[in-house]
């Protein structure tokens, strides 16, 4: 198994910078906007990203939620393990609101299907968005593309991707596996 | 791990403590699931569950039909009495027909023991034991202990009397499997004469003496008594019941403590528990009744997880 870096700790940090004004940029005061970050990996972008939105550019009205999509996914009895569920935190309604999906790596689509069904059990948002760090090319089932992307990569079946965090795997990195 | 260590849920004493673990772990999520404004997800859309009651439920029933709906499986309802089971048809015939329709699941109640276990050796679906005779409701263990873990922030350690006719009831002996599996002290408490022979035999505390009894535990686990089931006197009265084995709220004041109160229904007001007890901030009985669906849909996905394609 070998492995090379996409992206080290600085990259990273230029790239949830700039993720973070472009959500600005679209979403002005965030009044009506709310931030999802995808269980299990896409909490950890999602926390990172309204910290730096709170701290760095002083947005006040961050609501941020953890939606789990365990039990929407199209894969249960298909795999050998049992899906394991994660926590779900919403404490508020989307209704009508524009919700930014936030997940670290967007590769076959489904997992953005699940979300998009999950996420009703909520309420009808205004607009749907997905936001990911990195976005696997060429690789998708369903047809579904980010509205922002970190970084966009060529990455073949056999590989992949495997993105660190700080706070979880004591880096910010992002590397490419090879199986 | 993240999967049961059986293909059905039988009993109690089939389980093992990890097993227990990860249905509450389970249905933890599911609690949260089920508090949402839509309450359902579509997991099982390809799953047909099939409810066979061979014996009158209502509770256990709604439970377990609402838990699958909330899953997305497609369900059948049976009742026995307005069944072909009427005109002598055999269990493994029944069931053998109702699977011939793609049936994915089995959850049953039947008055005899070990039905569950018959049928499990006989066809090819997943079994789940609603309730055999006076055997186990295995269902029923896991919301109560789940409920005590809630209320209480775990089982382990803790004080836990059944109360009540421990010979006829099937919720007494699941529960003391349950309960003794995830490390609680378990007392049974109730008339000499609805006590089964072989309880010493379970490793639980035997108490005759409510009061005696209530100082001791942490939960009081109320039983009903369970009238249809005896053929014979087995203590003088109703009255004479209520007032050796009854719970009511002058008798609750005057422990030194504050115990809580469980039942797993249907209550006989002022037999087994009064009004202002079954309603005071005591007792857990509705916090049980919403806690068997998200433990019922914890069993059913975790079940159904194991039904291959």
């Amino acid at each position: 198994m070998s492995q090379k870096v996409l992206l080290n700790a600085k990259e990273v940090n230029i790239i949830l910078h700039r993720l973070a004004c472009q959500l600005i940029e679209k979403h002005n005061d965030f009044s009506k906007t709310v931030l999802i970050g995808l269980q299990p990996r896409g909490v950890f972008l999602a926390n990172r990203i309204a910290k730096i939105l709170r701290e760095d550019y002083k947005v006040k009205n961050i609501q941020l939620g953890h939606l789990d999509i365990t039990f929407f996914r199209d894969d249960f009895r298909r795999g050998e393990k049992t899906l394991e569920a994660n926590k779900t935190q919403i404490n508020f309604l989307v209704e009508d609101k524009n919700v930014v999906f936030i997940d670290d790596v967007l590769y076959t689509g489904r997992s953005i299907r699940a979300a998009l069904t999950a996420i009703q059990s909520f309420g009808r948002p205004n607009e749907i968005e997905l936001l990911t760090l990195i976005d696997r090319r060429f690789s998708r089932h369903l047809p579904i593309q980010p509205n922002y992307r970190g970084r966009q990569v060529d990455v073949i079946n056999n590989e992949k991707v495997k993105v660190n965090w700080k706070e979880h795997d004591n880096e910010d990195s992002v590397y490419l596996i090879e199986k | 791990m993240s999967e049961l260590s059986v293909n059905h849920l039988l009993g109690i004493k089939y389980l093992n403590k990890q097993d227990i673990q990860l249905i509450f772990e389970t249905a933890d999520h599911f609690k949260e699931v089920i508090n949402r404004p839509i309450k359902k997800v579509p997991s099982l859309r390809d799953i047909t569950i099939a409810n066979l009651f061979f014996e009158n439920s209502t509770r256990t029933k709604l439970s377990f039909e609402l838990a699958e709906k909330r899953l997305s499986a497609d369900v059948l309802n049976f009742s026995s009495s307005q069944s072909s089971v009427k005109k002598g048809e055999t269990l493994i015939d029944t069931v053998n027909n109702i699977l011939s329709m793609k049936v994915d699941m089995v959850v049953m109640r039947h008055p005899n023991p070990g039905a569950g276990v018959f049928l499990s050796k006989h066809v090819k679906a997943s079994i789940i034991n609603a309730g055999d005779g006076a055997h186990e409701h295995p269902t029923q263990a896991l919301l109560d202990s789940y409920s005590i873990r809630e209320k209480l922030g775990g089982v382990a350690g803790k004080k836990v009397v059944i109360v009540g006719d421990i010979l006829h009831s099937r919720v007494a002996l699941s529960n003391i499997f349950a309960l003794q599996l995830q490390g609680a002290q378990v007392m049974v408490c109730g008339p000499k004469t609805l006590l089964p022979k072989y309880i010493n035999t379970l490793g639980v505390k035997v108490e005759t003496n409510l009061i005696k009894a209530l100082n001791w535990c942490d939960v009081a686990n109320m039983l009903r008594v369970q009238n249809e089931r005896m053929d014979i006197s087995y203590f003088p009265s109703t009255r004479e019941y209520t007032q050796q084995f009854g719970v009511n709220k002058e008798l609750l004041d005057s422990l030194n403590k504050e115990i809580t109160i469980m039942h797993p229904g249907p209550i006989n007001r002022g037999v087994e528990i009064t009004s202002d007890v079954a309603d005071s901030k005591q007792s857990i009985i509705l916090d049980q009744v919403q806690n068997g669906v998200a433990i019922r849909m914890a069993v059913i996905y975790l079940l159904a997880s194991k039904i291959k394609q």
